[in-house]
């Protein structure tokens, strides 16, 4: 991949004006899958969860999942979207092997819903209105694994495998128009957006809604124009930009790239392309070109949605409390001061908080924990914080542990390490490792005493007052009982020694 | 030959259910008429005597256990192989197929297997059921019992003339714009395509989604009644399937009254391009039934004239899309190009050489039909010609019960007449096709000899989900033809040379 | 001249994904030529506000209740494949873009 050259992002902003787009899917968390009932199910053994239906074998003919189309319509009703009063699947052909039928299942020119608008903010505390265009129903891929050359890698790869246990997930694509107006903030609006939309779908409950596994997957539409030009530019695509860092950066990416080839006068090339999040940069696809005719028509196996308005409103009626009136909710319920609020939304962790304050934890601890040691651990692991693989019960179990004494701050850190690597609950580690902080003083006393024999002199020092002389066999305890000592205590029963 | 095989199906199942004859009996017998002609009917592409029989001698031991059994049970059928069956290979006539065991029933095939019906063996179609001879047959043509020289119709010419040939007293087959009741015209025998979604097409190979329905082929009405009520009915993995039941075809059949019904001749479908013979005899069958104390109305259909266009413009688009699965990845045959090809390539040689040309020029003209700027004038405006024939056949409809054509034009041709001459080919589906393009019943029936010594026949038409209108009018209509000829039309073929 | 024209005929048999040889395009190029323009009519049919019929019995709201169903298994899935290794199916290198 050659270098691209990049443009300085304030200058590229003072030239050219960022117009974004981008489309969202959304992986449904229903039992089975869109048109057939095979278990719609994450990491199993390949080709296990398939039927006639989902390897398109001759013959077989597709089936709506009922629960896939309402969850679709409470997403479009969470948007804010008109509901289409008919609702059509078509055809999308193409071929490509990991397409059993090779044609998709999606929806064309009737989606299921339309029309909507989200208010999202972004850091600097500012809102901008993004508008919906549309949201339709659509079934997932197989997986493709390419073994050979340089592994993993579609280039120079001897042959493809083919896993159909994903081929016919239900999706939700939410499509938005062009966003205008976001100037350098564009980047962290992608972001917010794609956040809004996680904490949307998770807080409706028909999604798992995990970057990471791919529940929520986002391809960010960039283009660049000229301040006072009317005629958009010609704009490019990156593909399955998996965490919410990667679009900042993603979109931030494009727009030094786009603008250093404009200010060349070199045409941008219509294309999708990749994000290499080792690389911080993205690399040319495929050129948009006549392979491109999808040959939509109305899919004929299957019959029109028409939803009704009671089945509409009664989806309605079940939908949970908007966004906006949720956040100025539990900013009252948990006494948060402003700032502290905005980094807990801007850090998506309102879920999280809300769960381990639920689990019994105290709102600043949960905050305390969420937005520091985790958020750290996070970012030494270029991860978004909320696709750690830890409950809000766990980290509310963790602060209840250092509340009680039994853990100090620096074990908890210990224990929540080992935690994330899987090993159980809090508790659990504790128990299982035997991290607990050591407040039998028999233990603590022997500890001391065997201390006390290589540095004879240091009771004496503490009668005399010299008090400093004590930290040499505090050090020495905590060193033997590897860290599990309470230091406190240890002071105590120093002084308490050389009082007697 | 055996008299037992030359009896109809209704005939047969009194037999087995008064114990005369067993089922392994009668299966027996139908085999060694195999054996004895198939060698030049060439109607079967697989045979499978063992499941057959196993399935026979099954019924006969729960019929002497005093089993309650489905009035069909032990009557052996033949089933078009474009059906899948896990015991028998299912190549719909293609070699891109050649050798597949699907992994799952039809539906109707379970329907059949549930009723204790034996399956003889798959029957010879043209390729993916698109032809009207079945001499794009990817394994050759099957011939008319009543001139070897002569075509059985198609595309399921091997269905009709394994019943005309008294190999099977039923048998299955599909029908999209004819392909049972063209088969049934040129073979003297009796075709039925039910209303659209009567019976499931799950399991059947499709050709043409919005057109394709699977239906009865045998040598007189009741039978066909008998099957027709074995293989309806709503099935939940055929999304267009009718949720409702259409009633008893079989007590239809048994009426025998036309007096006071209302029959509308087509004015598009009589006269000019019919066959003066042909026009002859559909001309005594309206006699027949005026005299029987039918009203004898003409209705016209003007939009009829568009049908062929839109036909083939409608067929070729969803056929273009259905046969994309074929491409050597889940199932089926690969052709690996000399190289060292991608999968784009063998994908491409698979499908140069796995379909025939009838198809891959079905398939071309289809992508075309669909492709981006060419699909409002052709299938845009094609689904619209539907909507002007369904308003002809409302229209048509409101002034008589049931409607009437010849079933085509011509007495069956010469094998190779109009090989390569695909639209002459196309004109054979003239007055077939409407019904498909409006999901309405048809029923085919002989109706005596016509030009070149060979048998015609007359079509009924109902309105949707009027099917049992069909089956009453067309067991009457075949009494009285049955009483002016002396005899069954299908007595009147020409025994064949049987072979040791 | 017909607006089938063999590089049109080359361009959709690319899109099918079919190898078609010289002689198929030529052949292709007339007779779907013929066949189109007898089918031209059509347009002058319709030229009014007619809605198009996609399904010609008119149904709504078919669905199927979110139950998981019996799969095939692995061997069953790969029965009729040419090529399987790792409980996959195998297929050539993909020509294609990273």
């Amino acid at each position: 991949m050659a270098k691209d050259e990049l443009m300085n992002y304030e200058k590229a902003l003072e030239q050219f004006e960022v117009v974004i787009g981008l489309e969202v899917h959304v992986e449904l968390n229903t039992n089975t899958k869109m048109f057939c009932g095979c278990r719609n199910e994450f990491g199993d053994e390949p080709n296990t969860n398939v039927c006639p239906i989902c390897i398109g074998l001759p013959g077989s003919l597709p089936a709506v999942n009922k629960r896939a189309v309402e969850s679709s319509i409470k997403i479009g009703l969470a948007l804010g979207c008109e509901i289409a009063p008919t609702g059509r699947f078509a055809r999308k052909n193409y071929f490509y092997p990991d397409l059993a039928k090779n044609f998709q299942t999606s929806q064309y020119d009737e989606p299921i819903a339309f029309e909507g608008a989200l208010e999202v903010e972004v850091p600097s505390g500012k809102s901008f209105t993004v508008q919906i265009e549309r949201a339709h129903m659509e079934e997932d891929a197989g997986k493709l694994t390419h073994v050979g050359g340089s592994t993993g890698r579609i280039q120079g790869a001897e042959y493809s495998l083919v896993d159909y246990n994903r081929a016919g997930v239900p999706l939700v694509e939410i499509v938005t128009k062009p966003v205008y107006g976001a100037g350098a903030e564009a980047p962290e609006l992608a972001a917010a957006y794609v956040r809004y939309i996680r904490e949307i779908v998770k807080g409706l409950g028909v999604s798992d809604a995990k970057m990471e596994r791919g529940n929520v997957r986002c391809d960010a539409n960039v283009s660049l124009r000229p301040h006072g030009q009317e005629k958009l530019g010609t704009r490019t695509e990156t593909k399955n930009v998996n965490s919410l860092r990667s679009i900042e950066r993603a979109v931030r990416y494009e727009i030094q790239r786009q603008a250093a080839l404009l200010a060349k006068g070199t045409a941008i090339v219509q294309e999708t392309r990749h994000w290499h999040e080792d690389k911080g940069a993205t690399s040319s696809g495929r050129p948009k070109s006549d392979a491109d005719d999808y040959r939509y028509f109305p899919e004929p196996d299957l019959v029109p949605v028409q939803p009704s308005k009671e089945w509409i409103e009664e989806l309605r009626a079940g939908l949970p409390e908007k966004p906006a009136e949720r956040r100025k909710r539990v900013q009252a319920e948990w006494g948060f001061a402003d700032l502290e609020f905005r980094d807990v939304v801007n850090a998506g962790l309102m879920d999280q908080i809300e769960e381990t304050v639920a689990a019994g934890a105290k709102p600043q601890a949960a905050r305390k924990w969420w937005t520091g040691e985790l958020a750290r651990i996070a970012n030494s692991q270029d991860k978004d914080v909320i696709d750690l693989e830890i409950s809000g019960a766990y980290v509310a179990e963790l602060a209840g542990l250092v509340d009680a004494g039994k853990i100090n701050d620096r074990l908890a850190r210990e224990v929540l390490t080992y935690v994330l690597a899987g090993e159980g609950s809090p508790a659990e580690v504790v128990a299982k490792r035997g991290l607990e902080v050591v407040s039998d003083d028999g233990a603590l006393i022997a500890a001391i005493e065997a201390a006390l024999e290589k540095q004879p002199d240091v009771l004496d020092a503490i009668r005399e007052g010299r008090m400093q002389a004590a930290g040499a066999v505090i050090g020495a305890v905590m060193q033997a009982m590897k860290g599990s000592a309470d230091a406190g205590r240890v002071r105590e029963l120093l002084i308490e020694m050389a009082n007697t | 030959m055996s008299e037992l095989i030359r009896k109809n199906a209704s005939e047969l199942v009194a037999l087995l259910k008064k114990g005369e004859v067993s089922s392994v009996e009668l299966t027996q017998a139908h085999l060694d008429r195999t054996a004895q002609v198939d060698g030049a009917v060439h109607s079967y592409l697989h045979v499978g005597p063992e499941a057959a029989l196993a399935a026979a001698a099954d019924i006969d031991r729960r019929r002497a256990a005093g089993e309650k059994l489905h009035d069909l049970a032990g009557l052996p059928i033949a089933v078009k192989d474009n059906l899948t069956t896990t015991d028998a290979p299912t190549t719909s006539g293609s070699k891109i197929l050649e050798g597949w065991i699907p992994q799952y029933d039809a539906t109707v095939v379970k329907k059949l297997r549930a009723a204790g019906m034996p399956i003889l063996g798959k029957t010879n179609l043209d390729e993916f059921a698109m032809g009207s001879s079945t001499e794009f047959s990817a394994y050759g043509p099957s011939k008319n019992p009543w001139d070897l020289s002569r075509i059985p119709g198609g595309s399921g010419g091997g269905s009709s003339s394994v019943v005309a040939s008294f190999q099977a007293p039923l048998a299955i087959g599909s029908d999209t714009g004819g392909s049972i009741r063209y088969p049934a015209f040129v073979t003297g025998t009796v075709g039925t395509k039910p209303t659209y979604g009567a019976v499931s097409r799950y399991g059947l190979v499709a050709l043409a989604s919005s057109l394709d329905q699977i239906g009865p082929v045998s040598r007189n009405v009741l039978d066909a009644a008998l099957l027709q009520d074995v293989i309806a009915g709503h099935d939940p993995h055929d999304s267009t399937s009718l949720p409702e039941s259409l009633g008893s075809m079989t007590e239809a059949a048994k009426k025998l009254d036309v007096k006071g019904m209302r029959i509308g001749v087509i004015k598009q479908l009589t006269g000019e391009g019919f066959q003066p013979e042909v026009s002859a005899r559909f001309n005594e069958s309206i006699e027949l039934l005026k005299n029987a104390g039918a009203e004898i109305v003409e209705v016209s259909c003007p939009s009829f004239e568009y049908a062929i266009a839109a036909y083939y413009l409608i067929l070729p688009a969803e056929a273009s899309s259905n046969l994309a699965k074929f491409d050597s990845v889940r199932f089926g045959m690969r052709v690996t190009p000399e190289g060292s090809p991608t999968i784009e390539r063998v994908m491409a040689a698979t499908r140069e050489a796995g379909f025939g040309p009838e198809v891959k020029r079905r398939i071309i003209l289809g992508t075309y039909a669909l492709s981006s700027g060419y699909y409002d004038a052709y299938y845009g405006a094609a689904q619209k010609v539907r909507t002007l024939i369904q308003r002809d056949f409302d229209a048509a409809f409101a002034k008589a019960d049931v409607l009437v054509s010849p079933t085509a034009p011509t007495t069956a041709f010469k094998l190779g007449e109009k090989l390569e001459d695909p639209l002459a080919m196309y004109l054979n589906d003239i007055a077939t096709i409407p019904a498909n393009l409006a999901g309405i019943p048809g029923m085919a029936i002989p109706n005596g000899i016509a030009e070149n010594n060979m048998p015609s026949g007359i079509q009924l038409l109902a309105p949707a989900r009027a099917d049992a209108r069909l089956y009453q009018v067309g067991a009457a209509l075949e009494k009285m033809h049955e009483e002016v000829w002396g005899k069954r039309m299908i007595d009147f073929a020409p025994e064949l040379e049987v072979s040791n | 001249m017909s607006e089938i024209t063999p590089d049109l005929v080359r361009h959709l048999a690319n899109l099918a994904r079919i190898d078609v040889t010289d002689q198929e395009v030529d052949l292709f190029a007339g007779q779907l030529g013929l066949i189109v323009e007898s089918m031209a009519t059509i347009r002058a049919a319709v030229a009014g506000d007619v809605p198009a019929t996609s399904h010609p019995i008119p149904m709504a709201n078919v669905f199927r209740e979110d139950v998981v169903e019996p799969s095939l298994t692995q061997a069953e899935a790969l029965s009729a494949a040419p090529d399987s290794a790792d409980g996959r199916f195998r297929v050539h290198a993909i020509l294609d873009e990273e």
